[in-house]
């Protein structure tokens, strides 16, 4: 029994870092229609910048956060500006095709900087400590603050889009970019501060991955597909749903491994699929109207 | 004007370039050069990069040697390497192969880096009746994994490096050199690797329970995994002292990671595949000491190269030089390759004629930076092996060295030092 709490206890954690993937794909797809397929390579863009800011500051991964964010948010606006915001219009198909040229120019960019070696973020001690809560219930640091760091992003992202006047106009353009538009927004503007927004929690995910395990210029597509199942399954538009959604993955990850290895990703995938035919719209859909 | 003209068609790469423009050069202080082109297929980008990382050291290498043309039979050939990248992927790899062979027409194609480039471009020539050799592949992947029929084997291609039972020999013989309770945590991913490894009759089981070991195999999970809570419990439930399996190294450190966070700790980590590179035990920290794993190939292995006279510990340091990063173990495989190539394409009686190189293949007896490679039928026809030791990673000063710690099955390389438990 506690090894089944053990393993949810886990998944639940792990759901954090779903979230943290899936959160920046929902905002930008909330906010500009846009489906954002190298968001995996940017979260390893992300890797990448830190692990260049930890070697030459000699700085902790968790504290080089506060020049990887704004550098990824930075990178964000200039790439919504300078490329993404020629390619939106009625047609969902040109910024999907730029973004998929845009994966495989990060991957070969980084293997061509980077080589191909496989690379992780040494945060010290954090990473191995540990607090058994229960017999055979372990919670380790590093997970837990993960996770505490999702939940934190993600009411961040809440209150920044429902109280404040960018999250106003993020939902202004959502609605209609047109109207928006005549109301006195910059929607270009709009749109890069989203990316820039979407980069910054990127960033965040991109250093959690890179302290938890490996990376290496071309894992980034495989940490993508999480991303979109934890969107799907939250529904659109809400971010405590994408937060939900993640956990729910994470969990169903961990019963399905409990019961063989082999229905880990199985599991997870199998959800999806029911609430995609049950719930098309996800747990919790934007408040319609 | 017309010299301009030849030269430029000289360089031109279409067979009908290279057949045509040396048939121009009518004067007689030229002699006549042949072309022979050499097809190599490798993983340059993609998840399987690793392997392929040294290729472009090798191939300079091996340019610069073959600069001056090979001689075969008092007659003086131009040896032309065309490489072409796999990117990681069995379909690619078939791809660039057949361009290889029916665009380029190369007389001779090797190729190198896991069953993903070795079996499609081996398919790929003994469809295309080309000769071909390969290796970094363990042979089982290789020729099970082209239905290969031990009593038939196959025509065109073949193939030197090691096999499972090599690796199973090696990793008994590293823990049976320290006490410990005999029982294995086994983490076996669902891929052609883990399957062959973690199959209950071809794979590893059967082999550790008859050398008195209890495998605890929770089931074959997928690659790029980020939760091993349900490995580890059980491994922890089974008292498990050994982890053992065949990884890619993101997995292992999520592993390694999710390990310590949950309180396992394991007396011996034996891992293949993703412990070879010093980048990923680099990558660990301090958590990257003692680790174990196979070893294919090192600096301290006692062969050389026939091709540059090199030792292993020559070749390593040359590569360290020019690339600025540690050596790694494909190297001499990579340059292994080549020199086997050379050595067929200098012994072939018409170095053009696809059945005249392949009967060198098959007489080959060659001396390589790897050990000794002579096809015997030995495991299997096409299949000759390589030896395989086995060590752990121990810091010695700020580097992490890997120092052979047992050589059972191949009592010729020198042993470094002992296998020390985690602490």
């Amino acid at each position: 029994m506690t090894e089944w709490l053990n393993v949810i206890l886990q998944g639940v954690l792990i759901g954090g870092l779903y979230a943290m993937f899936a959160a920046g794909l929902s905002l930008i797809f909330g906010v500009m229609r846009l489906v954002n397929i190298a968001h995996g390579d940017l979260i390893v863009l992300a890797a990448y910048v830190a692990l260049m800011v930890t070697q030459t500051l000699g700085l902790d991964p968790l504290t080089s956060l506060l020049l990887v964010v704004p550098a990824m948010a930075i990178i964000g606006y200039a790439l919504q500006r300078l490329l993404l915001n020629r390619t939106l219009g009625d047609d969902l198909l040109p910024p999907l095709l730029v973004t998929f040229g845009l994966s495989i120019i990060i991957q070969n960019g980084l293997l061509e900087l980077f080589t191909a070696d496989s690379r992780k973020l040494q945060a010290g001690a954090v990473e191995t400590m540990t607090y058994q809560i229960g017999p055979g219930i372990w919670l380790g640091l590093l997970p837990l603050i993960q996770f505490v760091v999702a939940v934190a992003v993600i009411a961040a992202l809440q209150v920044l889009f429902y109280r404040t006047s960018l999250g106003r106009a993020f939902r202004a353009t959502s609605d209609d970019p047109s109207v928006a538009q005549l109301m006195g927004l910059d929607t270009r503007h709009v749109f890069a501060m989203a990316m820039a927004l979407s980069l910054a929690v990127v960033a965040i995910a991109g250093v959690f991955l890179a302290v938890r395990s490996n990376f290496d210029p071309a894992i980034g597509p495989a940490r993508l597909i999480f991303g979109f199942e934890a969107v799907i399954i939250g529904g659109l538009g809400s971010m405590w749903g994408t937060l939900a959604g993640g956990v729910i993955l994470g969990v169903s990850q961990a019963i399905g491994a409990q019961i063989d290895p082999g229905w880990q990703l199985l599991a997870g995938h199998i959800v999806f699929l029911v609430i995609l035919a049950v719930r098309p719209q996800g747990l919790f859909p934007k408040v319609s109207g | 004007m017309i010299a301009k003209t030849i030269s430029r068609r000289t360089l031109v790469k279409t067979g009908i370039g290279a057949i045509a423009a040396p048939a121009l050069f009518a004067m007689p202080t030229q002699a006549q050069t042949a072309v022979i082109k050499i097809g190599h297929v490798s993983p340059r980008t993609g998840p399987l990069a690793g392997f392929g990382e040294a290729d472009s050291f090798i191939l300079e290498q091996v340019r610069g040697i073959l600069s001056k043309g090979l001689s075969n039979g008092g007659k003086s050939y131009k040896v032309e390497i065309i490489s072409k990248d796999s990117q990681s992927s069995g379909s690619r790899a078939a791809e660039v192969a057949s361009e290889l062979i029916l665009g380029d027409k190369v007389h001779l194609l090797v190729g190198s880096g896991t069953p993903d480039t070795t079996n499609p471009i081996s398919d790929q020539a003994e469809v295309n009746e080309v000769p071909c050799i390969t290796t970094n592949c363990p042979w089982q992947p290789y020729f099970f994994g082209r239905k290969g029929d031990p009593a038939k084997g196959f025509t065109w291609t073949y193939h030197f490096f090691w096999g499972l039972e090599d690796v199973i020999g090696s990793f008994l013989a590293l823990w049976d050199s320290v006490p410990n309770n005999k029982v294995i945590g086994g983490l076996f991913p669902n891929d052609a690797d883990g399957n062959a490894w973690g199959d209950p009759v071809r794979g590893v089981p059967p082999a550790y329970a008859k050398a008195g070991y209890k495998l605890v195999d929770p089931g074959r999970y997928q690659p790029m995994n980020n939760d091993f809570t349900s490995q580890i419990s059980a491994f922890k439930a089974a008292g498990a002292e050994i982890v053992t399996g065949v990884m890619i190294p993101p997995d292992f450190a999520t592993f390694w990671s999710q390990a310590a966070q949950q309180g396992f700790k394991p007396k011996i980590v034996t891992i293949g595949k993703a412990l070879l590179f010093p980048s990923v035990i680099d990558s660990l920290g301090a958590r990257g000491n003692g680790l174990s794993s196979e070893i294919w190939w090192s600096p301290n292995h006692p062969f050389k190269s026939g091709l540059t006279g090199q030792s292993c510990a020559a070749l390593a340091e040359s590569y360290s030089k020019a690339a600025g990063k540690p050596w790694t173990q494909p190297i001499g495989f990579q340059h292994a390759l080549f020199e086997v190539a050379i050595d067929v394409l200098k012994r072939a009686k018409n170095p053009t004629d696809a059945k005249s190189i392949l009967d060198a293949i098959v007489a080959t007896n060659y001396e390589s930076i790897v050990g000794k490679v002579q096809w015997t039928g030995q495991p299997v026809k096409n299949v000759t092996k390589t030896p395989l030791v086995g060590g752990q990673w121990q810091k010695k000063g700020d580097k992490f060295e890997l120092v052979i710690t047992e050589n059972k099955t191949a009592p010729a390389i020198p042993v470094g030092g002992k296998l020390q438990p985690l602490g």
